[in-house]
């Protein structure tokens, strides 16, 4: 059942995306624009210039302590010790990795900034942010020197993303800003920022995390500059032409990470939970395995279709940058070689699609 | 169109599509309204039915996409399917650009003209967005 409206959440942002025009959706328990002019033209702005994103219905967790980083280990599937921080710059790395259960299932994709010696930030997808608390809190009995707390009310969160997105954020302030996978402090339009090197679109950019009531300010400079909101519906059919997973989707408790094509992301050495179960998916693959396809012809394919032999449709789109529908899915190995060809049932009819490399937009 | 619309030469279905009768022989022709296109977003994809299909009133006979999803169109009067708009196939964000003329879904041939007296005109179906 859709939760009541006045139950849902809504971002320090709100009155700002009313008065853009936005259309407000519920999603994760949170009211966020699903659009404001249309999702072709936000997709190509972000492609071509630069689109902002109120990401702030995601959450985060702050791990911190001498065993921080030793607890981050065990609870997640990359190598945590390749998260270093730079005590001269203050700028820390990002990693992106799965954490899972102990047979391998995806409890969440995860992305987690270093911001000091022993403190880092781990954002959360909203919809799994407090199961993925109460995992790390529960792991955390055994760490008894780290602290776990949840920082989700601590920040707001602005995606900035496209080929001009730098250059619009650079403007803001008065240095250089992190390298990509890397995050750093900056005073942005008057406003002290986390600022990390990562986005969800295929495209160069940053992700800027403040203070809730500084959220305002720094999306006014940022459009002040050209930045074009952009919804929640460009925001995916981005992240699917890049082949970006999205959990609930692509990533669920009943599929581990080597299905999912994310084997870059897990360093077993390390002993994460779930390693075994990784171990043993890399040594005996699993019977389905997560492509990219495009439709050869007319339709849509959309997730949970069915494809002929096996497998389903994780997520489904019509492609603004590439024309024609895309998607990825969920397919037996012997199907998932560049080239096979698909049939998707489509609400009854069957439709014909191809499969392609990942990412199926790269961008130019 | 970006401004709302809803012509009163129009009969109009709750479930946000347009007939208008083309003639005494019974034919009319089909289409969804300002709303539903604006709540659909840039469509992308028709889908008609074949023509000589038989439409139910309130029951769905086709199928419209948008980037974002999928949505059902909802026969306003029952009949037989006499021509499809082929321009769709094309152009199909002429559904959003001209939902009354251009954007046109397909003609039929009502089964049942009596059928009319039950739509609404364009107040009483604006009163049913007011809500």
């Amino acid at each position: 059942m859709p939760t009541a409206p006045s139950l849902l959440q809504r971002t320090p942002l709100y009155d700002r995306h009313v008065a853009a025009g936005g259309r407000l959706v519920e999603f994760a328990g949170w009211e966020m624009p699903v659009q404001y002019t249309g999702v072709t033209a936000e997709h190509l702005a972000v492609r071509e210039s630069c689109g902002v994103f109120d990401v702030s219905h995601m959450g985060e967790i702050e791990t911190s302590g001498p065993q921080a980083a030793q607890l981050l280990q065990r609870l997640l599937s990359n190598d945590v010790s390749a998260i270093g921080f730079d005590e001269r710059t203050g700028e820390g790395v990002a990693q992106y990795a799965l954490l899972c259960r102990d047979d391998g299932g995806v409890i969440d994709d995860l992305i987690t900034y270093r911001l000091g010696h022993e403190r880092f930030l781990t954002v959360t997808n909203a919809a799994n942010h407090r199961r993925d608390l109460e995992w790390f809190q529960e792991q955390a009995r055994a760490y008894p020197d780290a602290r776990v707390s949840d920082a989700a009310a601590s920040f707001a969160m602005l995606a900035v993303q496209g080929p001009a997105a730098r250059g619009i954020v650079e403007r803001l302030g008065s240095e250089p800003l992190p390298a990509r996978m890397r995050a750093g402090e900056r005073t942005l339009a008057g406003v002290h920022s986390l600022v990390c090197g990562t986005g969800y679109t295929g495209e160069d950019g940053v992700e800027l995390m403040c203070a809730p009531q500084d959220a305002g300010a720094l999306w006014d400079g940022l459009l002040e500059r050209g930045a074009v909101p952009a919804g929640l519906g460009a925001r995916d059919t981005l992240r699917i032409e890049a082949c970006l997973p999205l959990y609930g989707n692509e990533l669920t408790l009943e599929r581990e990470p080597i299905e999912a094509g994310l084997g870059w992301a897990c360093k077993e050495h390390t002993g994460f939970i779930g390693a075994d179960a990784v171990e043993r998916a890399r040594r005996d693959p699993p019977a389905e395995q997560l492509v990219a396809f495009v439709v050869d012809g007319q339709g849509i394919a959309r997730a949970g279709n069915p494809v002929e032999g096996g497998g389903e449709v994780t997520s489904g789109t019509h492609s603004p940058s590439l024309g024609g529908a895309i998607g990825m899915a969920y397919v037996p190995r012997a199907r998932a070689g560049d080239g096979s060809r698909l049939q998707i049932d489509v609400r009854g009819k069957m439709r014909a699609a191809v499969v392609r490399p990942k990412p199926l937009y790269r961008k130019g | 169109m970006a401004q709302d619309s809803y012509p009163e030469e129009l009969l109009y279905h709750p479930e946000h599509d347009w007939a208008r009768i083309d003639d005494e022989q019974g034919h009319a022709t089909l289409g969804i309204t300002w709303f539903a296109q604006d709540a659909l977003g840039e469509v992308v994809f028709f889908d008609p039915p074949a023509i000589g299909t038989t439409l139910t009133k309130d029951s769905s006979y086709a199928e419209i996409e948008s980037v974002k999803a999928v949505s059902d169109v909802i026969a306003p009067l029952s009949g037989e399917i006499v021509e499809v708009n082929g321009g769709l196939s094309e152009n199909p964000e002429l559904v959003n650009e001209d939902p009354y003329g251009e954007g046109w879904l397909v003609k039929v041939r009502m089964s049942d003209a009596s059928e009319r007296g039950q739509l609404l005109d364009a107040a009483a179906y604006r009163a049913t967005l007011a809500g």
